[in-house]
């Protein structure tokens, strides 16, 4: 098994050299070692959100334990701790079904980062994703969260680009707020690593 | 006072849990929400809220749901023990609290992930919070866990099957495949437990259970248990009809290697119904050999089998006496205990006084529980031997003065009660008993009884004066039930006993000054009563008590307030009380003021019959409902073409009689299906509601109306019926009817219409004051020989059953080797006429009988007195 997780490392560092970020709002730097010293041993709490379907289970567990699981609609939550780069994140994904997004708001408090995922295919319910965004990010308990978008299922031919994922989102109007927006493949793997760098660097700048 | 708070002083001091406060530890619960995770602080909250819940706390629904929310927020931490303590939380709170179904993928992860400590208990949460409409989505990790190689998970999820089994049968009988494959386990648990799923999945298909149990009685379990559990699979279904195989198997079983099986078997044997000597015998000397067991366990297991059923087989269990007689000195006091009350059952009359000595010496070193049997054994001492009922008084009253809880005390005076009401020898002795333990009794039921006994039984002592200090005492000191009670009582003997009345009435002068409304209202009532000086009033008032059912006495009020009318309220609009001896009958209507209430109160009573009658218009305005027969007349064999039963319904002036008849042909549809029945005695058919059509399997119902003869005495007869239909072949697959059909019939037994089919039970406590409440005015007296009648008994049950009247005064239990007997029966004509039935009973050669009618109605009188004849 470890082996399969080095040989998925490597690949994803392959993506990275693929795959640039869609913009990037800061400066980057690449030891992130360096700040495992910074964080300590103090775990970040990120929440994974968006539309059922949207591929945030399998986000989840390719972050984990770096392999595609086959999942089934999440009713409730999963909840696991992430290392990634000597970094602890406890992420938490909340299904997305209707009838569960009214408990996401349980979740909410002390939350350090929002990773939003949305299906990049799925042009239909984009706006229904907006709204469920832009309520979100008004709740009080969210206020200094960072949010970071995932234009998800870009290996699909057809999918919505970044730029129209995130106009479709209005992220344009989103003030006092840092965020970013990526474009992944959960089950390619791509587009995660940068993500996930990304996410830890501006925790990092929050501290 | 003082004692009760040493030793909750002492409680405090053992349980660390003791004066927990709901709302602190909700308080508390919050921490469940901070990062990062205590787990050992929030393992302690846990066992908090499992310790509240489990003292029956109530806690509601949103602070329920808070702390379960803030309680899934724990599945971040991989701490065993935290983990499992969620577990048992999420199983408590999953009713109490709202949206459980959010800790489903967590638990679904746990169930099929790599800790197999998780694996267990997480599907039993899982499928504790799952309803049937979520039950689909873990269907498929439910069926592998079933299978799964893991013994605790395969257990854990075969007993959470049987329980989704109660509310989604459906989705459960599917896992039979995999129930079966977890059968052949080589686990002991596991193949117990799959076996019960087994046979839950077929438990109402008798011929799948048949072969199920054959399958597994040849090749033999591995399981004990599940040796146990077919054991007692095979016995009902020997209940069911006495199949041969299946005793040979559970008798085979009595030679089984595993005592647990062993036991099981013999367990089963002694407590079958109808088993004979030679089939009970080895089953009997296992329990003996159990007896001399080293294992205080199978000696118990033993001597308490041996202890249940020592009244049905006295002689098998005789047989164990040396035994149980060694058994008496077991240290184990519960093994004694069970022994000695065993001998006491099965002894003879001169070992009772040994025995009673022998248990007394160690009655303070046993537990309620036990000395409840103890008391179940002299209960059926004194019925056996009713001369010693003064050694059992004794030793009851005794026990009644020693510590303990309710449920012994009640027990103990139960058995008192029943005592004096079988010997009334024992009656006085009983009641002065009683009136000792009142006078420093903490529970109020107990008392209220009590007093009621007294105010019954009292005034007909010789003595009634005696027990006015007694129950007054009770006035004084108790809280108001008690109080209450005791003034009912009091009244009592001032109705029934003139030279007390003055001093009664003194006595109900002063509880007007009471603090309590009820009881100062009681006494009021009372008092007013009894200043009348009449018979008539005090038996209806005072010593004979409402006899409409409560529950209708109070809808029929709550309508008639809602309803206001010119009319006074009318007490004979309310349903008479259902006698409880009569079992499987329906409530019943009485009399009422129009057809709108009748139909009002027929529902609220859900009596089904006059339910169903109201709703068919040509049986409309008839009047209230006064009676419907209690068992269905078969007037059809069993198991013949076309099943036909009828039900009588009694109405003022008429009668309807519902068939239900059922199609037993798959190849014929039955049309305009009616029951012709032919005039006789007066007794005038008017019309039929036939059944339009009888498919196959669907019972239909007709009706016949009849008019019942304008002369009052002629209520008897009988009717020959005919079946009349049209019948039309069918395809027994489809059901198609042809469209032509022919005229048939089909012929019914005679039916019988008698004298209890216009009468109603109703219980007069104390027959008689109602006897002279009535009055002599439309008394009719005759004297029968009963050639026919081989005893006393006999004539009494006869005679109760051919006049549809209640038996008062206990009077239908004829004592035994008495040469003559008085029985006393009351109820209630068509029309709301009061019937009272004095029947004097002399044996020789046959019963010869005095009968004495007293009604309300002259003709009721009549009819009562002819009925026999």
């Amino acid at each position: 098994m470890t082996i399969m997780i080095c040989f998925i490392i490597c690949t994803f560092r392959a993506g990275i050299s693929s795959n640039q970020p869609f913009c990037t709002s800061f400066h980057v730097s690449g030891l992130l070692s360096y700040f495992s010293g910074l964080f300590g041993s103090k775990e970040r709490r990120i929440l994974i959100l968006g539309l059922d379907g949207a591929g945030k289970t399998t986000i989840l567990y390719r972050l984990q334990v770096g392999e595609v699981v086959t999942t089934i609609p999440t009713i409730g939550f999963n909840v696991e701790t992430v290392v990634y780069k000597n970094l602890r994140f406890q992420v938490w994904d909340l299904g997305g079904q209707t009838s569960i997004r009214p408990y996401w708001r349980c979740y909410y408090s002390k939350t350090d980062a929002i990773i939003y995922v949305v299906d990049s295919m799925d042009r239909d319910r984009i706006g229904i994703s907006k709204n469920e965004l832009v309520s979100m990010l008004e709740e009080e308990e969210l206020k200094k969260a960072t949010l970071c978008v995932f234009a998800n299922k870009q290996d699909i031919e057809g999918a919505m680009t970044v730029t129209e994922v995130a106009n479709a989102l209005g992220l344009s109007s989103i003030k006092n707020r840092k965020y970013q927006i990526f474009k992944t493949s959960a089950i390619k793997g791509e587009g995660l690593d940068d993500a996930m760098e990304w996410l830890a660097n501006a925790l990092l700048s929050n501290n | 006072m003082m004692k009760r708070d040493k030793k909750e002083e002492e409680e405090g001091g053992a349980n660390p849990f003791y004066n927990l406060e709901k709302s602190s530890v909700l308080q508390e619960a919050r921490t469940f929400n901070e990062t990062p995770i205590n787990t050992r602080k929030c393992c302690h909250i846990l066992t908090k809220i499992l310790y509240l819940i489990n003292q029956g706390e109530h806690i509601g629904t949103m602070e329920a749901t808070e702390t379960f929310f803030a309680m899934t927020k724990l599945f971040q931490s991989k701490d065993l023990t935290l983990r499992r303590m969620v577990y048992l939380c999420i199983k408590e709170m999953a009713y109490i609290a709202e949206d459980v179904i959010i800790v489903t993928s967590c638990l679904t992860k746990d169930m099929t992930g790599r800790e197999d400590q998780f694996r267990a208990p997480a599907i039993r949460a899982l499928c504790r919070i799952t309803d049937t409409t979520m039950l689909q989505s873990i269907e498929r990790y439910m069926k592998q866990a079933i299978v799964d190689k893991v013994h605790s998970v395969s257990s854990a999820a075969l007993t959470s099957s049987l329980h989704l089994a109660k509310t989604s049968p459906d989705v459960v009988k599917r896992w039979v495949n995999e129930a079966q494959e977890a059968v052949n386990s080589d686990n002991i648990m596991v193949q117990h437990h799959a076996l019960g799923l087994l046979y839950h999945i077929r438990k109402n298909d008798k011929l799948a259970v048949t072969k199920l149990v054959n399958k597994y009685t040849r090749h033999s379990l591995k399981s004990p248990y599940a040796y146990c559990l077919l054991i007692r699979i095979a016995c009902k279904l020997l209940e069911e009809d006495n199949a041969g195989p299946m005793f040979e198997f559970i008798e085979s079983c009595l030679r089984h290697k595993s005592e647990m099986v062993i036991y099981e078997a013999a367990h089963a044997i002694v407590n079958m119904k109808n088993t004979t000597a030679k089939e009970l015998a080895p089953a009997v000397s296992v329990l003996q050999l159990f007896c001399s067991s080293p294992k205080p366990t199978l000696r118990f297991a033993a001597v308490r089998t041996l202890n249940k059923v020592a009244m049905k087989h006295p002689a098998a269990v005789t047989a164990c006496n040396l035994d149980l007689e060694n058994l008496i000195t077991d240290v184990n006091r519960s093994i004694a205990t069970l022994a000695i009350t065993t001998l006491l059952k099965t002894g003879s009359e001169s070992s009772v006084d040994r025995l009673m000595k022998q248990i007394s010496s160690f009655m303070s070193e046993i537990s309620d529980e036990f000395k409840i049997v103890v008391v179940q054994a002299i209960r059926s001492l004194c019925l056996k031997f009713p001369r010693k009922h003064s050694i059992m008084m004794t030793f009851l009253s005794s026990m009644l003065r020693d510590e303990g809880g309710f449920e012994y005390k009640r027990a103990i005076v139960d058995t008192i009660i029943g005592i004096l009401e079988e010997n009334s020898e024992a009656k006085e002795a009983g009641l002065a008993h009683l009136c000792e333990f009142i006078e420093d009794c903490e529970h109020t039921v107990l008392a209220t009884r009590i007093l009621h006994l007294l105010g019954k039984e009292g005034p007909r002592t010789p003595q009634p004066a005696k027990y006015i200090r007694f129950i007054y005492n009770r006035v004084i000191l108790e809280d108001a039930p008690v109080r209450a009670a005791a003034v009912s009582a009091l009244a009592k003997f001032g109705a029934h006993c003139d030279e007390l009345l003055p001093s009664i009435m003194v006595l109900l002068q002063r509880v007007q000054l009471d603090m309590d409304d009820e009881v100062r209202d009681r006494a009021t009532f009372y008092l007013n009563i009894l200043a009348q000086h009449q018979k008539a009033l005090n038996s209806a008032f005072i010593l004979n008590s409402l006899q409409v059912s409560i529950v209708g006495l109070e809808r029929a009020l709550h309508h008639y307030t809602m309803e206001p009318t010119e009319t006074p309220f009318d007490l004979k609009s309310v349903p008479l009380a259902t006698q409880p001896l009569q079992e499987l009958s329906k409530p019943i209507m009485e009399a009422s003021s129009g057809p709108k209430s009748t139909e009002k109160a027929a529902a609220s009573r859900q009596d089904v019959y006059a339910e169903q009658l109201a709703s068919v218009p040509e049986l409309a305005n008839l009047g209230p409902l006064f009676k419907s027969s209690s068992l269905p007349v078969e007037l059809t064999e069993s198991e013949t073409e076309y099943m036909v039963r009828c039900i009588k319904h009694t109405f003022p002036h008429h009668l309807v009689f519902q068939f239900d008849c059922t199609n037993t042909l798959n190849d014929q549809v039955l049309e305009n299906v009616t029951v012709q029945m032919e005039n006789t005695d007066d007794f005038e058919v008017i019309r039929s509601v036939p059944a339009a059509s009888l498919v196959y399997e669907k019972p239909g119902t007709t009706y016949t109306l009849v008019r019942l003869p304008e002369d009052p005495t002629q209520v008897t007869t009988t009717f020959t019926c005919t079946l009349k239909f049209i019948v039309k072949d069918c395809d027994p697959n489809t059901g198609e009817a042809d469209e032509e059909g022919y005229e048939d019939e089909y012929v019914l037994e005679d039916l019988e219409v008698t004298v209890s089919d216009h009468v109603q039970k109703v219980v007069k406590p104390n027959f008689a004051a109602s006897w002279e409440e009535v009055g002599a005015s439309n008394e009719l007296e005759d004297t029968y020989a009963l050639a026919s009648m081989k005893s006393i008994d006999e004539a009494v049950k006869s005679i109760i059953q051919f006049m549809g009247l209640q038996a008062c005064e206990r009077s239908d239990k004829v004592p035994d080797d008495k040469s003559s007997h008085t029985l006393y029966l009351a109820g209630v004509f068509r029309g709301g006429h009061d019937v009272l039935v004095r029947a004097k009973l002399a044996f020789s050669e046959g019963v010869t009988m005095q009968i004495t009618v007293r009604s309300t109605d002259a003709y009721a009188s009549e009819v009562l007195a002819s009925a026999v004849g």
